[in-house]
């Protein structure tokens, strides 16, 4: 196979590469409604469609409870979907995505994050795609532009693969609306990785033998239908690695379930998700430059949970602070904090774990920040106990 | 026009076998619409009794390709397989050769209330499907609770015939106004017991290449406390009485389909469904006199747009 | 009919046969069942168009009989049978058997 590796350097926006991305997929079918950070892409893609770079089916519905329906109806009907969204149409869609991974459609979605209201809000947070984690999607989270761009064409072989939606997420403005220079893949490169989509099964695959789709399933079946679901997400952890290694192969860009950073000799790490894991990347080299052994941990795959690859990479060290960027309100850390605090129990020599809830709504998040969390975690080590386990911090 | 010998000549695209109530009045419709076209046809449906009922795992009464995905959402769910058959066909993945047909179902809750928004995006985009509301005037499948296409004075179990209240205050949303507002080609308004005037507006419906809407009157002797066997005389009770009036509108042009020829007090049909019963008893003849009256009103204004380009 | 806890369930749910309820019967509902006078019926039809569980049999356009398995006893065929033929009756099912 041709290895043409990164071809041509661009100067691209996170908005920008997603619809990129989408135009050299050209799905068959797009549902798209606007909502900022993310209205970018499906506008960029509107203008491919408008000027015949695609032959994509845009359908501009009135709400993004119709879009998810839609592209439920288009999947269903055995079309390519693609969608894009963020916070309150996430929230929007919340009954529509069960439906769509219960009916194991594998519809691809952008959700670049920002806050839900109230107080509304636009900005940063993964409150969105946090509220959705249980709703049978796999999560991949984006730390780059590049990587945005990377994981949507991942995205659609995973999601045919295991037949379950994905999402894909990135940070709304922090990597939305910044321009990266980053490496783009030819047409030709990207149809021939995604392939074509060809569904076993589609309402309009064969009008002869006609099926039903949606049906009513009692106490005696349903939870059969969400044994094999949950199979599924299983299942799809090896396939997110393998389509990675794939995509590594053909690309030279490497993609794990997660991504360690100065971990094997480490005291004490944080464990992050997306773009502010290059900000604690610069605290973690400064200290390291002062002789303190810091490292980060960034889960790339947060749906399914890489629980074993989370324990394994955390084994040995001492402590760690799981940055959410999400309240649980339940007055015990965040949805990551819970999640990897859980993942390392059964380590015979497990690490203290922290939660610290930082950059809501766009609160911003610095070095300084970063390093305040690694000497609290020193001083966890060296005092031996955790003075407070939940806490709010950038504030 | 078909006859009734060359329909039943037709396959059965809806089976028997579903677990609808006895005397419902959804499955007549459905079936005769069916047959109505001879494209390939392909529908979604909205939760509520229709698709409760006929698709209860692992057994299905459609014999074509069927989808229901949540309750708020069959016209936004059908819009996205009609674009993806037009998405398919243009890239040669499905064959071309016989036309595909699209019908979106759904309750009058589905349609009037919670779907009204999905409706009117898919009949705003021009979807080329027909949207059927089969109204029988209330949240059948969770047990009779009011929509606003209850009939005024109707005792339901969210606006009960109590003490102070006389059953529901509100008279019902008019929904195929609603639709035609949207300028569609063809809205109409239809009910199964004149088989003939509904037939004949499927068919027209689902030649027109673009959004169509038909709104079928559809009895229920569990809701409206009628016997089974009566539901298609209600039915054409609704139509005797003007309570449901049977009209299309096409291109913008209003035609009354059927004039009784002796329209029938109200009482006629209220009398023998027994979520009216409250009206009979004393202090009731008040609501029945309102509830004429603005049938009058409605049914004069009707027949003073008949043959007018309304929109 | 398959086992309720098989792995081997098509995804999804999915219904692969679209009008396999016509293998589920309905007629255990029944406590009238209809009764046709051959004589008195003249093949209109109506009865047909009007039954809610396609269960009224038609042959070569005319009217053969109920089907059973479906027949709920609505009797909206009684009904409907024109007023001047009348050739359905309902009668109870312990008086039919
Ligand atoms: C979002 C949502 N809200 C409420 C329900 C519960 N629900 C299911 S069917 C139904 C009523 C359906 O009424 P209608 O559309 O009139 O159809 P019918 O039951 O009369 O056939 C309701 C309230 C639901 N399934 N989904």
């Amino acid at each position: 196979m041709a290895t043409e590796k990164s071809n041509e350097m661009q100067g691209l926006t996170g908005n920008s590469a997603v619809a990129l991305a989408m135009k050299q997929i050209n799905p068959d079918v797009c549902p798209a409604y606007p909502i900022t950070p993310s209205t970018a892409i499906i506008e960029t893609f509107s203008s491919y469609v408008a000027d015949g770079e695609v032959d994509t089916e845009l359908i501009t519905v009135e709400s993004e409870h119709s879009a998810m329906s839609a592209s439920i109806g288009a999947a269903a009907a055995g079309a390519r979907v693609m969608t894009a969204t963020s916070s309150q149409g996430l929230a929007l869609m919340w009954e529509m995505l069960y439906i769509a991974s219960g009916l194991r459609l594998p519809i691809v979605l952008t959700n670049v994050n920002r806050a839900l209201a109230a107080p509304i809000n636009i900005h940063c947070d993964h409150s969105d795609s946090m509220g959705a984690r249980d709703s049978g999607w796999v999560q991949l989270y984006s730390e780059t532009v590049q990587e945005s761009y990377d994981n949507v064409f991942m995205a659609v072989r995973i999601a045919e693969k295991v037949r379950l939606p994905v999402m894909v997420c990135l940070d709304g403005f922090i990597t939305s609306h910044a321009i990266e220079n980053m490496a783009t893949i030819s047409d030709a490169n990207v149809q021939d990785f995604v392939g074509e989509y060809t569904p076993e099964t589609s309402l309009l695959k064969d009008m002869e033998n006609p099926i039903s789709i949606g049906a009513m399933t009692l106490p005696d079946y349903y939870m059969t239908f969400k044994k094999q679901q949950s199979e599924a997400m299983a299942e799809a952890k090896d396939v997110v690695e393998e389509v990675s290694a794939e995509f590594a192969q053909k690309f030279g860009r490497e993609y794990g379930l997660l991504d360690s950073y100065e971990l094997e000799d480490a005291d004490v790490a944080i464990v992050i998700f997306n773009s502010a894991t290059g900000t604690t990347k610069v605290a973690v080299d400064e200290l390291r430059k002062e002789g303190f052994k810091v490292g980060v941990l960034r889960i790339r795959l947060f749906r399914p949970l890489p629980h074993a690859e989370i324990a394994a990479a955390l084994k040995g060290l001492k402590a760690v602070a799981c940055l959410d960027r999400a309240d649980s309100f339940n007055d015990f850390g965040g949805p990551l904090f819970n999640e990897v605090r859980s993942s390392i129990y059964d380590l015979e020599d497990r690490p203290k774990v922290i939660s610290r809830i930082y950059g809501l709504g766009g609160r911003d998040y610095k070095v300084e920040d970063a390093k305040s969390v690694f000497e609290e975690l020193l001083k966890v080590v060296e005092t031996g106990t955790v003075e407070e386990m939940t806490k709010y911090i950038t504030i | 026009m078909a006859n009734l010998k060359e329909l039943a000549g037709k396959k059965e695209l809806f089976t028997g076998g579903h677990r609808l109530c006895a005397g419902c009045g959804i499955p007549p419709i459905v079936r005769l619409v069916l047959r109505s076209t001879d494209a390939n046809l392909v529908a979604s449906t909205a939760t509520g009794c229709l698709e409760v009922g006929t698709t209860i795992y692992p057994y299905s009464s459609w014999r074509i390709p069927w989808i229901h995905s949540a309750f708020e959402n069959s016209a936004a769910t059908i819009s996205g397989v009609e674009t993806a058959y037009r998405a398919l066909k243009k890239r040669g993945r499905i064959p071309a050769d016989k036309e595909t047909k699209f019908i979106a179902f759904g309750g009058d809750g589905g349609t009037y209330d919670i779907g009204l928004q999905s409706l009117s995006g898919a009949l705003e985009r021009g979807h080329d499907f027909l949207y059927l509301c089969y109204d029988n005037g209330a949240y059948m499948n969770t047990g009779i609770q009011r929509s606003s296409a209850t009939p005024m004075g109707s005792n339901t179990t969210t606006s009960p015939a109590g003490e102070v209240i006389p059953g529901k205050e509100e008279w019902r949303k008019d929904l195929t106004r609603i639709v035609v507002a949207h300028n569609v080609p063809y809205a109409a308004q239809a009910s199964p017991h004149n088989w003939k005037d509904l037939e004949k507006k499927a068919a027209k419906a689902l030649a027109i290449k673009g959004p169509t809407f038909l709104n079928v009157m559809s009895p229920c002797p569990l809701g409206w406390y009628s016997k089974p066997e009566d539901s298609i005389q209600l039915a054409k009770l609704s139509t005797d009485t003007c309570y449901w009036p049977l009209y299309e509108v096409e291109d913008g042009v209003m035609k009354v389909t059927y004039k009784p020829r002796e329209k029938k007090p109200i009482e006629d049909w209220l009398k023998p469904q027994g979520r009216f019963k409250h009206l009979f008893k004393p202090g009731g003849d008040v609501i029945i006199e309102k509830i004429q009256a603005q049938i009058d009103r409605e049914w004069e204004r009707l027949l003073d747009l008949e043959g007018r380009q309304i929109f | 009919m398959t086992d309720k806890n098989n792995e081997e369930l098509p995804e999804g749910g999915v219904i692969h046969e679209g009008g396999n309820a016509d293998s589920y019967e309905t007629g255990g509902w029944r406590k009238l069942r209809p009764v046709l006078d051959n004589e008195k019926c003249t093949n209109c039809l109506i009865c047909w168009v009007m039954c809610p569980d396609s269960a009224i049999i038609v042959e070569d356009g005319k009217m053969v009989g109920f089907d059973m398995e479906h027949c709920k006893g609505c009797g909206i065929c009684d009904t409907e049978c024109p007023p001047k033929i009348k050739a359905i009756k309902m009668v109870s099912e312990e008086e039919a058997d």
